[in-house]
């Protein structure tokens, strides 16, 4: 009974990565436009050295985040604007199986390019981080989630694709302002420290930024790791109350 | 559900979109084993009379039964089959990959997908992707989906507009045979010689009911010879002008 109460999720995993497949050209832009931007950083900053190892690392966990918030909210978009959405909530099919299945697809390809954005970074690139490379990978793969799961959740607040696209400067631009990458966060003003306090982007770039630094899993580290995924359950909890089986 | 039980039975539905009542206080009930054709002119409120009965509907008061629950029962969902006017499948997949994807959604047995494309007459273009595929074969596509699992009730609307008149009738030539097997049938167009092949009409304009009769009952009725006049006939009763009255 627990295999068939599963179908549909992993039907829809399935489904949206097959819908990937059939379109090399976007795995393409997935995976090489990181490596292409992170390689042009180390370039540029190749004549500085130990700079590339301060922001390479923070750059391997937000490309995972932009790319997969767009992506996911163009694509839920478009499930509502086909018809498809309202199809799938007439059939037997639970919002968890709907979400939970581009949570599985999008979190799956999210790790493949984490991995191999990672691995050019620190193989090729040379990036250099005081601590463990795998918990600089776990926190690439759960930016990637979060990615997804607030792309599924704004997907509900557009109309058209073009306002889509439009959340990424709306919503993620003042987070990269705020999360401590232009300047850390205890210098900010008081008022932008209590924000920057509560937007995920922040904890996100912490737990790199230490990672680069710490050479141990410090308490911060786990700390911002278990509050990364408190968002991504958050947005997907939100995402899942704007999935409604009837509409106007 | 008993053999003898109405497959839909309407009484009293109001339907409010956008602050202004679309539908007004329907009443119809449709026998199990029938085609019904819903027939009216766009805006008239055939979509939302269907997604009401499919239970997707916003703001739906009065009764709504389907196959003997109340629209919209999450056990009704693998029982009923629905085509919307948007042709609803992945147009970046494969008819096949589509079809498997549904299956597996309404838990249709894998060989499903086979039996619903030779229903729908696409073996041939199974492998290919949607996107590629004609417009009455896009429709056709939307068509299979809804028939995988073998749903009690099919609501279809407007599965037969854009399509050239040998697929129609190949079309309705399905749809009698479904009937044939007991599944009952609400399908809503615009085309008024569509009458004809179905056991029953719905006349809805302006989110009323003219008419719930047979075909023949209704020629009869109005003194007319097709279901286009008829149908005039009954829009200038309605409207209190009668023929020549001015």
């Amino acid at each position: 009974m627990t295999g068939r109460r599963w179908r549909p999720l992993v039907a829809t995993a399935r489904r949206v990565l097959a819908q990937l497949r059939h379109d090399p050209r976007t795995i393409g832009l997935l995976l090489v436009a990181p490596l292409v931007l992170i390689g042009l950083l180390a370039w540029i900053l190749s004549g500085s050295p130990g700079v590339f190892d301060l922001w390479g690392a923070v750059l391997v966990g937000i490309f995972p985040l932009i790319v997969m918030f767009i992506v996911t909210s163009v694509a839920t978009l478009r499930e509502r604007t086909g018809g498809t959405l309202e199809r799938l909530m007439a059939m037997p099919m639970h919002r968890v199986d709907f979400l939970g299945g581009y949570a599985l697809a999008f979190g799956f390809a999210a790790t493949v390019q984490a991995v191999v954005v990672s691995l050019v970074t620190f193989g090729v690139f040379g990036l250099d981080v005081a601590g463990p490379v795998p918990a600089v990978l776990v926190v690439a793969v759960l930016d990637a989630l979060l990615g997804t799961s607030l792309g599924l959740f704004v997907s509900a607040f557009a109309r058209t694709e073009f306002q889509a696209v439009q959340f990424f400067p709306a919503l993620m631009l003042p987070q990269l302002l705020l999360c401590g990458l232009i300047a850390p966060t205890d210098t900010l003003p008081p008022p932008l420290e209590a924000v920057s306090k509560v937007l995920p982007l922040t904890y996100a770039v912490d737990a790199m930024q230490q990672l680069t630094r710490q050479p141990t899993m410090t308490a911060t580290i786990w700390r911002d790791l278990v509050v990364l995924v408190a968002f991504i359950l958050a947005a997907l909890v939100a995402g899942a109350a704007t999935l409604r089986r009837r509409t106007p | 559900m008993a053999a003898d039980e109405p497959a839909i039975v309407v009484d009293d539905l109001c339907v409010v979109r956008g602050g202004r009542e679309v539908l007004h206080g329907l009443r119809f009930s449709i026998p199990a084993g029938q085609i019904v054709l819903l027939l009216g002119p766009s805006g008239g409120g055939k979509s939302t009379l269907i997604r009401a009965v499919v239970g997707v509907q916003e703001h739906v008061t009065g009764r709504c039964d389907v196959l003997g629950l109340p629209a919209g029962h999450a056990d009704l969902r693998d029982r009923i089959g629905y085509v919307t006017q948007a042709t609803a499948v992945y147009p970046d997949l494969t008819v096949r990959e589509n079809l498997r994807y549904f299956a597996a959604v309404v838990g249709a047995p894998h060989d499903d997908v086979d039996r619903v494309l030779a229903q729908v007459d696409l073996r041939d273009e199974a492998g290919r992707l949607v996107h590629s595929l004609s417009g009455g074969q896009h429709h056709r596509v939307s068509l299979a989906v809804a028939l995988l699992g073998t749903p009690e009730l099919l609501v279809l609307d407007e599965p037969t507009v854009g399509l050239d008149p040998v697929l129609r009738r190949n079309l309705w030539r399905l749809f009698h045979d479904l009937a044939a097997g007991g599944v009952t049938l609400l399908v809503s167009s615009h085309v008024m010689d569509e009458a004809s092949e179905c056991d029953r009409l719905l006349l809805l304009r302006d989110g009323s009911l003219l008419a719930d009769d047979t075909e023949a009952g209704l020629l009869a009725r109005t003194g007319t010879s097709d279901v286009g006049d008829a149908f005039l006939h009954l829009v200038d009763e309605h409207d209190g002008g009668g023929p020549g009255d001015g």
